[in-house]
C-alpha cells in the first residue's frame, strides 16, 4: 500500500527557515550601494497642494534624490482598474484612481506627496522632516451619506457627485413576496471599516541591471505574475526583463494584493534612473493610512417571511464607503450582495448600494471582502424574525437551507467572477448538526444557562451560519520536474503568505508522484521560475493552483510511467507499475526499483535520440481554471459571559463545523480557520479604526488599535464535513477566509442572548466594552 | 554624520565591537548591519514583539532600544538558538510539530519570549503561557497552535 500524502496532518516544509531566522523577507534584502526612501505623506484628508518646496531636503548631506509629482515628468500616473464592471443592467460605476504621487489635490490622509532617496532610512526620514507642503484645507467627508448628499464639496472636481458606483440587482419579485408575507422585518445596519495589519508591513526593493538589461524587485505582494507584467509595460519594457520575487510574506490577508500601489510603481523606476537599488519598508504608522483597508457599510434591510419562519424575501440597500480611489472595482459590494443570502432559500431578492467616494484611505478586499457585511445582514435578519415568530434560531435557520439535491444552485444574480452567482455543492445540514453537538447546544439552554443564571452569571450562545464563495479562476499554473538528484521542483506563479502551500503543494505532488513531501521543492512568486499566474486571494490557492499542480503532477507520472515502461523494455504495462519512495517499480517488487533521480537522467540522454513526439527529462507544466467559483460553508457557534457591570466578555467555548471540500492538510486547515476567527474576532470586538471628522485615524498605532493577543482568542474546537466540488479534480473547495467571516453576528447574537435584556438588539461591528454599554444605556433610556 | 560610539557586546556567543551613531536603533543595526535578519520589525514602538531578542538571558524589545545600550551585554538572536540549521532548539521543534507558525514573522519573538520563559516554568500550563506570550501579537494563527507548541517546548526542553 503506497503512503497517502494527501489529507494528511504533514508539518510544513517552509518551517525550518522560519524558526531559525534564515527564511528571506523583502526587508531582509540588503544590496551593495543600496539608497532607502522615505515618503512625506499628506497630513490632510482633503486638500489642494498649494506649493512643495523641497529646497532644504535636496540639499541635506546624504540625499541623492528627492521626487515630487512634478519630478516624475511623463512618467506620472495614477495605478490601474484592478476589477472592471461586471456585466450588471444598468451598473454605474465612476473609475478614479490614485495618483503614483499626489498633484494639486490630496484625497486621504497618508497620499504621497513627495519621495525623498538617501543613503539610509534615517537620513531619509531627516529630509523628508525638511520639505515644505503649503496646503490648502477642504472641507471632509467621512461619512458616506452625508458625501452623497452634499454636491458643494467633491472629492473628485470633475465628477457631479461623490458617487462612485451604483448597482441594482434583482432575484424574482421582493414586493410580490412582501405583500404575501405574515411577517416583515425592516432593521438598520451598520458595518464598519477594520484593516488588516499584517504583523509584516509592505516593502519593496528594486534593483536595476544596466548591463543584462535586467530588473529584479522583491515586493510584499499576492499577485507576483501580475505585478510583474505591469511594472514591464510601465517602464517600457519587455515582461522578461522583470523578475518580480515575493519572497516569505509575512501575512497577506488581501491588501497585499492592489494594482499597484504607489511605491510599486514608483521604486523600480526610480532605481532605474538612478542605477542604484532602492528600498522602501512601510511602517506601522504609514500602514494604517497607505495599505487599503475594507469594510464601512450601512444596511437598510427587510425579510419577509411565512409564519412557518420560511423566507419568501429580502430586500437590502446599502452605502459602501469606498475611500478616496476606487482601483478594485466593485468587488467588495458585490460579495456582500452575493454573500448575504448564505446557505439559504431566498426566491426574491432586491439588493441596490451605493458607493461613495470619502476623504478615508482606499478599501480593497481584506479576508472576507464585503462577505461579512451580507452574512450579519441575512443572520441578524433571522435571529429577530425568530424572535419573533417564537421560533428557535437554530431550527429557523435549517428550515430554510437549501436542501442538498438542490445544487447546483442558481441564484440569478452576478458574483465577483462575472458569472452567474451559483453554489456548486453543499449540505447544510450536517455542518448544523454537528455544531449543535460540539456547542451542546440543548444541554446549554436546557441546565447550563439556567444555572449560571442562578449563580447571578450572564451566559450567551450565538450561532450563525455562512457560506463562502472561493476558487474563482481565471486561472493559475504550475512546472513540475522531477531533478537528477531525486528531489521534485514545483514552480508556480500564485505566491504565498504563510498558508503553508510549500506542503500542502507538495502534498498533491507527492500523492501523484510517491515521493516523500520534504523531497519535494516549492517555488512560488519568483517570476523567473514561472512566470503565469493571477495571484493568492478570493481563497483561491488550494482550489486553482492546487488542481493546476495536481493536473502537472499527472501529466509528470504518466511520464514516469511511460519512461518506465520503456526501460523494463516493454515487459510491463502500467498498471503493474507503483511510485513509492521515490523509485518506480514493479508492484510489490523492490528489487525492479529505480530511483526517479536515474529515471530523469535517463530521460535526458547524451547520446541517442530522444523519440519524436516525447519531450527530454521528466517535467510538465499545466493549467487549471475553473468555470467559476467553488462555494464552502460553515457553522459557528460559541458560547460567551459578559459582565454587566463592564461589559468584558469571556469566551467560554468556540466551535467552528466547516465544509471546504477534500482537505489537503487538516493541520494547516485548522491554522486557517483559528487565524480567521482570530481576525473575526478582533473586527467583532476589539479593532475599531476610529476616524475623526477631519479624517484622521486617533488609534494608528499598535499602542492603541488593538489587535486580540493570546489572552483573547479562546481555544476553538473545529470540526468538517466534506461536500467535494464538482467544479475541480481534487474536490477542493477554499478555507482561506471561513474562519473571518460569521464572527459579527456570532458576537451580536451571543451578547444578546447573555444579556438578556428584553427588546435589546445589537446592529452594528465593531463593538466594545464601551460601545457595549452605550448601546445598553440607551436602550434601558428608551 | 553625526559622531559615533564605539560600543562591544556578545552576539550569539561572539564578541563583537562597533562605532554606531547614538540616534541607531539596536534593530536596525542587528539586522543592517550584521545581516542577523530573523529578528523583525512588526510596529516599532515595542508592541508586537517581533523584535524580541534576548539581552543577558532577558527577552527586550529590540526596536525601542538603541545600539549604544547593547554596550557591555549578551545578546542572543533567533540565529543563535539553533546549534546548527539540522539540529534546532527543543522550543523550534516544537513549534514545527505543533504548528505554530503560518508567515512566521511573529515567530522569532514568540520563540525568544518563550525560552527564557520555559527555562523558568516547566510545569507552565496553557493559562500561563497565554500570559506570558500576551506581549507578543501574531495575525495568523490566533494563537491556538502557539500555545500547543510552547506546552510541547515545555517537555522537550526538559526532557533533555
Amino acid at each position: 500500500m503506497a503512503t497517502r500524502y494527501f489529507g494528511e496532518r504533514i508539518k510544513r516544509n517552509e518551517d525550518p527557515k522560519l524558526l531559525t531566522g534564515q527564511a528571506l523577507f523583502v526587508d531582509d534584502v540588503n544590496l551593495p550601494g543600496m539608497l532607502h526612501i522615505a515618503f512625506v505623506r499628506s497630513p490632510y484628508a482633503h486638500a489642494r497642494i498649494k506649493s512643495v518646496d523641497a529646497t532644504e531636503a535636496r540639499a541635506l548631506e546624504g540625499v541623492e534624490a528627492l521626487y515630487t509629482a512634478e519630478d516624475l515628468g511623463d512618467y506620472w500616473r495614477t495605478g490601474v482598474l484592478n476589477v472592471g464592471t461586471p456585466p450588471i443592467e444598468g451598473a454605474v460605476f465612476h473609475e478614479r484612481l490614485h495618483p503614483i504621487i499626489a498633484k494639486d489635490k490630496v484625497r486621504h490622509v497618508g497620499e504621497i506627496v513627495a519621495c525623498v532617496v538617501a543613503e539610509n532610512r534615517y537620513i531619509a526620514e531627516d529630509a523628508a522632516n525638511l520639505i515644505m507642503v503649503d496646503y490648502e484645507p477642504l472641507p471632509v467627508h467621512i461619512d458616506p451619506k452625508k458625501a452623497m448628499e452634499d454636491r458643494a464639496t467633491l472629492i473628485h472636481d470633475d465628477l457631479d457627485s461623490n458617487l462612485a458606483a451604483h448597482v441594482v440587482q434583482h432575484k424574482g419579485d421582493y414586493a410580490k413576496a412582501r405583500q404575501q408575507a405574515d411577517v416583515v422585518i425592516e432593521r438598520e445596519f451598520v458595518y464598519d471599516r477594520g484593516t488588516a495589519a499584517a504583523m509584516e508591513n509592505r516593502g519593496i526593493v528594486a534593483e536595476w541591471d544596466a548591463k543584462a538589461g535586467k530588473l529584479t524587485m522583491w515586493d510584499t505582494t499576492q499577485a507576483p505574475v501580475i505585478i510583474r507584467n505591469g511594472i514591464a509595460g510601465m517602464l517600457g519594457l519587455s515582461e522578461h526583463q522583470v523578475r518580480l520575487i515575493a519572497p516569505f510574506i509575512g501575512g497577506g490577508f488581501g491588501p497585499k494584493i492592489l494594482m499597484f500601489y504607489p511605491e510599486e510603481m514608483l521604486l523600480p523606476w526610480i532605481a532605474m534612473g538612478l542605477n542604484r537599488p532602492v528600498k522602501w519598508i512601510e511602517d506601522r504608522n504609514e500602514n494604517f493610512y497607505a495599505t487599503t483597508q475594507e469594510r464601512g457599510q450601512t444596511h437598510v434591510s427587510e425579510i419577509a417571511l411565512k409564519q412557518d419562519g420560511t423566507i419568501l424575501g429580502v430586500k437590502d440597500t446599502f452605502w459602501h464607503d469606498n475611500g478616496a480611489y476606487d482601483p478594485y472595482g466593485l468587488t467588495i459590494p458585490i460579495n456582500t450582495q452575493c454573500t448575504l443570502l448564505g446557505m439559504y432559500r431566498v426566491p426574491n431578492y432586491s439588493t441596490e448600494f451605493t458607493a461613495v467616494f470619502t476623504n478615508k484611505p482606499i478599501t480593497s478586499p481584506y479576508r472576507g471582502a464585503g462577505r461579512q457585511h451580507g452574512v450579519f445582514v441575512m443572520e441578524r435578519l433571522l435571529d429577530v424574525a425568530a424572535k419573533e415568530l417564537g421560533m428557535d434560531k437554530a431550527e429557523i435557520r435549517r428550515k430554510n437551507f437549501i436542501p442538498p439535491d438542490d445544487f447546483p444552485h442558481k441564484h440569478q444574480i452576478i458574483y465577483q467572477d462575472f458569472s452567474e452567482l451559483t453554489y456548486d455543492s453543499g449540505n447544510y445540514g450536517p455542518i448544523l448538526d454537528k455544531a449543535l453537538e460540539l456547542i451542546d447546544y440543548q444541554n446549554f439552554y436546557r441546565t447550563r444557562k439556567p444555572q449560571a443564571e442562578k449563580e447571578g452569571k450572564r451566559l450567551g450562545l450565538g450561532l450563525v451560519c455562512y457560506v463562502e464563495g472561493t476558487g474563482i479562476g481565471p486561472y493559475e499554473g504550475a512546472r513540475i520536474q522531477v531533478q537528477a538528484n531525486g528531489r521534485v521542483s514545483v514552480a508556480t506563479g500564485i505566491g504565498t503568505q504563510g498558508q503553508g502551500h510549500y506542503t500542502s503543494y507538495a502534498q498533491i505532488v507527492a500523492e501523484q508522484l510517491g515521493v516523500p513531501v520534504d523531497q519535494i521543492d516549492l517555488v512560488t512568486g519568483d517570476t523567473d521560475q514561472f512566470h503565469w499566474g493571477v495571484g493568492t486571494f478570493a481563497s483561491r490557492g488550494a482550489v486553482v493552483a492546487g488542481n493546476a499542480i495536481h493536473a502537472a503532477a499527472k501529466r509528470v507520472r504518466q511520464k514516469i510511467l511511460d519512461k518506465a515502461i520503456e526501460e523494463f523494455e516493454g515487459e510491463v504495462s502500467q498498471d503493474q507499475l507503483e511510485l513509492v519512495d521515490g523509485h518506480v517499480q514493479i508492484l510489490g517488487n523492490p528489487d525492479t526499483a529505480i530511483p526517479l533521480g536515474e529515471l530523469a537522467q535517463r530521460a535526458n540522454p547524451m547520446r541517442g535520440a530522444v523519440k519524436p513526439g516525447t519531450e527530454p527529462g521528466l517535467e510538465a507544466t499545466d493549467y487549471f481554471g475553473p468555470e467559476m467559483g467553488a462555494t464552502a460553508s460553515g457553522v459557528h457557534a460559541m458560547i460567551v459571559e459578559v459582565d454587566p457591570e463592564t461589559m468584558m466578555i469571556d469566551i467560554k467555548k468556540y466551535a467552528v463545523v466547516h465544509d471546504c471540500g477534500e482537505v489537503i492538510n487538516p493541520l494547516i486547515l485548522d491554522g486557517q480557520i483559528h487565524g480567521g476567527v482570530a481576525q473575526g474576532l478582533g473586527n467583532a470586538f476589539y479593532e475599531e479604526l476610529v476616524f475623526d471628522e477631519m479624517g484622521q485615524i486617533t488609534n494608528a498605532s499598535f499602542m492603541d488599535f488593538l489587535l486580540p493577543t493570546a489572552l483573547d482568542v479562546p481555544r476553538m474546537d473545529t470540526a468538517h464535513t466534506v461536500t467535494p466540488s464538482p467544479l475541480n479534480p481534487l474536490g477542493t473547495k477554499g478555507a482561506g477566509e471561513a474562519g473571518a467571516i460569521p464572527v459579527g453576528p456570532l458576537f451580536a447574537q451571543a451578547i444578546e442572548d447573555a444579556l438578556g435584556l428584553e427588546g435589546f438588539e445589537i446592529r452594528e461591528i465593531p463593538l466594545s466594552p464601551r460601545r457595549l454599554w452605550e448601546l445598553v444605556e440607551e436602550h434601558k433610556a428608551k | 554624520m553625526t559622531a559615533t560610539h564605539a560600543i562591544s557586546f556578545t552576539i550569539n556567543g561572539q564578541p563583537h565591537e562597533a562605532a554606531v551613531e547614538p540616534r541607531l536603533l539596536l534593530v536596525d543595526y542587528l539586522r543592517q548591519h550584521m545581516d542577523l535578519t530573523g529578528t523583525h520589525v512588526g510596529c516599532e514602538h515595542g508592541v508586537c514583539g517581533a523584535c524580541t531578542i534576548l539581552m543577558d538571558g532577558k527577552p527586550v524589545r529590540s526596536c525601542i532600544m538603541l545600539a549604544v545600550q547593547a554596550d557591555g551585554h549578551e545578546l542572543t538572536t533567533v540565529e543563535g538558538l539553533a546549534e546548527g540549521p539540522d539540529n534546532m532548539h527543543p522550543l523550534q521543534e516544537a513549534f514545527w510539530e505543533a504548528h505554530g507558525l503560518q508567515c512566521g514573522f511573529c515567530t522569532p519573538g514568540f520563540l525568544m519570549t518563550l525560552k527564557p520563559y520555559l527555562e523558568e516554568h516547566p510545569d507552565a500550563n496553557e493559562d500561563d503561557i497565554r500570559h506570558a506570550i500576551s506581549g507578543n501579537l501574531c495575525r495568523c494563527t490566533g494563537y491556538q497552535h502557539i500555545v500547543d507548541a510552547a506546552l510541547l517546548g515545555a517537555k522537550k526542553m526538559h526532557a533533555k
